[in-house]
This record gives structure tokens, C-alpha cells and sequence, in this order.
């Protein structure tokens, strides 16, 4: 499989999730698929005519050769993405980066900080984890947003908070009418959770300064910087690791991350200029 | 049955204090529980209590015009509502309600100023408690500013 060709794939179908972000699931053309991805990697999505942009996987199907891509409408291929049909043809360039360390985690407590659209990369770590439950200690979902209505998945957080096998707290930055829960910063969370700071896994994503002060947070909580994985974002164009627009320091995010461990990349994240 | 004292031994916001300081805080306490929907403190009265939420939580309010009461941060078990009392002109900033059934131990603000004068150390100990909540709230409302999560990422 070729990586710097796009393969063909057609939107099956679209759903709204906020105002302006939309996951859309698409289907591999004349069984031409990618390769099968991991949790925490990303695609290159190419819209004809329009350009190519990186969007992380937001889940992994069990079977077929289907995508699952939650895009938020904010430049000219997002938008383009976030308006196309069902039907409409997209080029998949996948799959890229290294993931999220699920694996590595077995035995482990684990702790996943998502702010606003950084749910979307950690949404199969989560499906994954409550999957194979018995294989993990105790499992905490926190996940902040700047205002319900732009919180995703909103039913399926329901119903992740409806089972037992797993803590999931949602805070918001801005309260809409009827909003019951809690309101402040998702780093706020981090404070409260159950889990022991010696033996566990914390896998955050979401705007680079929320990934800062949650990994400051889970660092006074007692945990070691080993210990804690962000995914960053940066400008990924060939995403091969060639032509240097993702470069952070010695670093690739392209091929060398997009998740990362913090004690690899903090100094990097405090340069300005990086 | 617990007294104040062995109250104020739990709560994990004043753990730094030397046990003498919570036992001197203990006479200026009292508990308290407040139904859902009770307001703790409304914004611009005298502020002359302080809380230690026990179990429960608070919305911390303000009011905005067309808008009504605005939620400005949610408190949890653990954490300590008010500190105008410990500063001039001793009035409330903000409002605070009850979300749920609340129990608090409510400390009387004028009682604990005056044990504060006379002895230095407590009040300094006491200062040190307020100003690390005033740090890591003054953290979180900077993060907020920031208004992170407006189009951060996939911005393409």
C-alpha cells in the first residue's frame, strides 16, 4: 500500500455532533481499503479540489472497510468535509503516527482527559478500554467543553455514564439553561478522580495549553511524566516524517507522534516558537 | 457523633494547619445544611461566614441582566466557599447556591478575624490555606479566558 496516493473512499453517512463539527463515516470504494488502524492515529483526508487535511480516527469499526472521522468546520477543507453528502468521494491517505498506549496500560489504572474536539482521537481508547474491561483497574473519562452544546457524542456520553464500568465526569467552561452539571475547567477534574497516581496510565487530548496544565495536574496529583501520553497537532502535510511542516524540536508529529509522552516533548511545549 | 474539630481534621483544604490553629478555627464553627436551591450567600451582602463544603455542591453565581443567575464555577466536597470576609469592605462578590443537598461547616468570618489578630501565626497559616485556593482559582479563570477550545484543532 502506497501512502503518498490517496485511496478512494464515499462518505456512507454523516451526523451532526456540535454547531460545527461532524462525524462522518466513510466507506472504502471497490474494496480498496487502508491498512487497519490503532487507536490515536490519523488519516490524511483529500477533498477533490479543495485540499488535504490530518483528522484523527474517532472510532474503529469491528469490521469492513469503513472510517470514522469527526471533523470540526472551521478552514476550507473541513468545511467542505463537514458539508459533503453521502455519496460524495474523499481520498484517505492512512494510516499515520504512533497511538495511544491501550496495551501498555493493561493492569493499570487509567485516566483519559479530553477538552472539545480532543474526545474525538480518544473516543476508540475508551471503546476499547470498556471492551476489554477486566483487563484495566479502575477507568476515569473526563472530558471538558466550552459549553454543553459543544460537548460530543453527547448520547453515547450518556451512556457511557449509565454503565459502572467506568467514571465519566463532563465540566463546562460556559453553562447553557439546564445545564446540571459541573462548571470550570476539565483540569478541575483531575483533582477529584479516583485513581493511583503510581500506577497509572493518563492519556489527554485537546488544546495544546489544556494538555499542559492537565499534565501539571496529574504531576501534583503524583504521577510520573513517563506516565503521561498527549496526542499534539501540528501542521502534518506529507505525513511521512519528509517535509518538515509537523517538525516540533527533533521531532516529527507526523511519524513520531502524534502521541507523544509529556516528559519527551514538555520543554518543547514551553519554546516559544515551536 | 464528630465535634467541629475533628471536622475540620478531614476536610483536605486546611490539612497544612497545625492541629492547635483547627482547634482554635473549631470554636468560630458550626454546621449547617442547606436544601437544594438555597442560596449559602447572595451577592453584595455582608460576607461574614465561610464554608467548608462537606458533602454536596455549590454553584458559585452571578447575576446578568436578560440572563438571570450565571453560573460561574461549580464546587464540590472538599473545596472552600468565601474569603470576603477576610478582606474589606466585607461583602459577598458573588452569590452561591445549593445544587443539591449541601452540609458545610459554616465558619463565622468576624469571629476568625479576630482570633487572627491575636495570633499572627494562625492568621499567616490561615492566609497561606485562602491564598492557595485563590491561586489555583485564579489558574483556572486564566485557562478560561483563553477560551481554549474555540477551533483548536483540525483547524484545516
Amino acid at each position: 500500500m502506497r501512502v503518498d496516493q490517496p485511496v478512494a473512499y464515499r462518505v456512507a453517512d454523516r451526523r451532526r455532533e456540535t454547531h460545527d463539527a461532524w462525524t462522518l463515516r466513510l466507506e472504502a470504494v471497490d474494496g480498496n481499503a487502508v491498512p487497519p488502524f490503532s487507536p490515536g492515529q490519523f488519516s490524511m483526508l483529500y477533498v477533490f479540489g479543495s485540499g488535504e487535511v490530518p483528522i484523527s480516527i474517532s472510532a474503529i469499526p469491528e469490521a469492513g472497510a469503513a472510517l470514522v472521522h469527526t471533523v470540526r468546520a472551521v478552514g476550507a477543507v473541513t468545511r467542505t468535509l463537514c458539508a459533503a453528502q453521502p455519496g460524495a468521494a474523499v481520498g484517505v491517505r492512512a494510516p499515520f503516527g504512533r497511538g495511544w498506549p491501550v496495551a501498555a496500560a493493561e493492569g493499570r489504572d487509567v485516566v483519559v482527559v479530553a477538552g472539545g474536539l480532543g474526545l474525538a482521537p480518544l473516543r476508540p481508547v475508551v471503546h476499547e478500554l470498556i471492551a476489554r474491561r477486566d483487563r484495566f483497574g479502575r477507568v476515569a473519562v473526563l472530558y471538558g467543553g466550552r459549553s454543553p452544546s459543544d460537548l460530543l457524542y453527547r448520547d453515547e456520553l450518556d451512556e457511557w455514564r449509565r454503565t459502572d464500568a467506568i467514571d465519566v465526569e463532563l465540566i463546562v467552561d460556559a453553562p447553557e439553561e439546564g445545564w446540571q452539571g459541573k462548571v470550570g475547567v476539565v483540569t478541575k477534574l483531575i483533582r477529584r478522580a479516583s485513581f493511583d497516581p503510581a500506577n497509572t496510565v493518563a492519556m489527554a487530548c485537546g488544546p495544546e495549553v489544556m494538555m499542559r496544565f492537565a499534565a501539571t495536574a496529574l504531576r501534583e496529583r503524583g504521577m510520573a511524566p513517563s506516565d503521561v501520553w498527549l496526542s499534539l497537532e501540528r501542521s502534518m502535510k506529507c505525513a511521512t516524517g519528509h517535509c518538515g511542516h509537523c517538525q516540533l524540536g527533533p521531532l516529527f508529529i507526523c511519524k513520531d507522534g502524534p502521541v507523544v509522552r509529556h516528559d519527551r516533548v514538555e520543554h518543547l511545549m514551553r519554546t516559544p516558537g515551536l | 457523633m464528630q465535634t467541629i474539630e475533628q471536622l475540620l481534621e478531614e476536610s483536605p483544604a486546611l490539612a497544612s494547619l497545625p492541629p492547635e490553629h483547627r482547634a482554635t478555627m473549631a470554636g468560630c464553627g458550626r454546621l449547617h445544611v442547606f436544601y437544594p436551591g438555597e442560596p449559602l450567600m447572595r451577592e453584595g451582602d455582608a460576607a461574614d461566614e465561610f464554608f467548608l463544603i462537606r458533602r454536596g455542591a455549590v454553584a458559585v453565581e452571578t447575576q446578568v441582566p436578560g440572563r438571570g443567575a450565571v453560573t460561574l464555577e461549580t464546587l464540590e466536597p472538599g473545596e472552600i466557599l468565601g474569603w470576603s470576609w477576610l478582606v474589606p469592605p466585607y461583602r459577598n462578590a458573588f452569590g452561591a447556591r445549593a445544587l443539591d443537598a449541601v452540609h458545610v461547616i459554616v465558619l463565622d468570618g468576624a469571629c476568625l478575624r479576630g482570633k487572627c489578630e491575636r495570633d499572627p501565626a494562625l492568621g499567616f497559616d490561615l492566609l497561606k490555606v485562602i491564598a492557595t485556593v485563590f491561586v489555583r482559582r485564579l489558574e483556572e479563570t486564566r485557562m478560561r479566558l483563553l477560551d481554549l477550545y474555540a477551533g483548536a484543532r483540525d483547524a484545516g
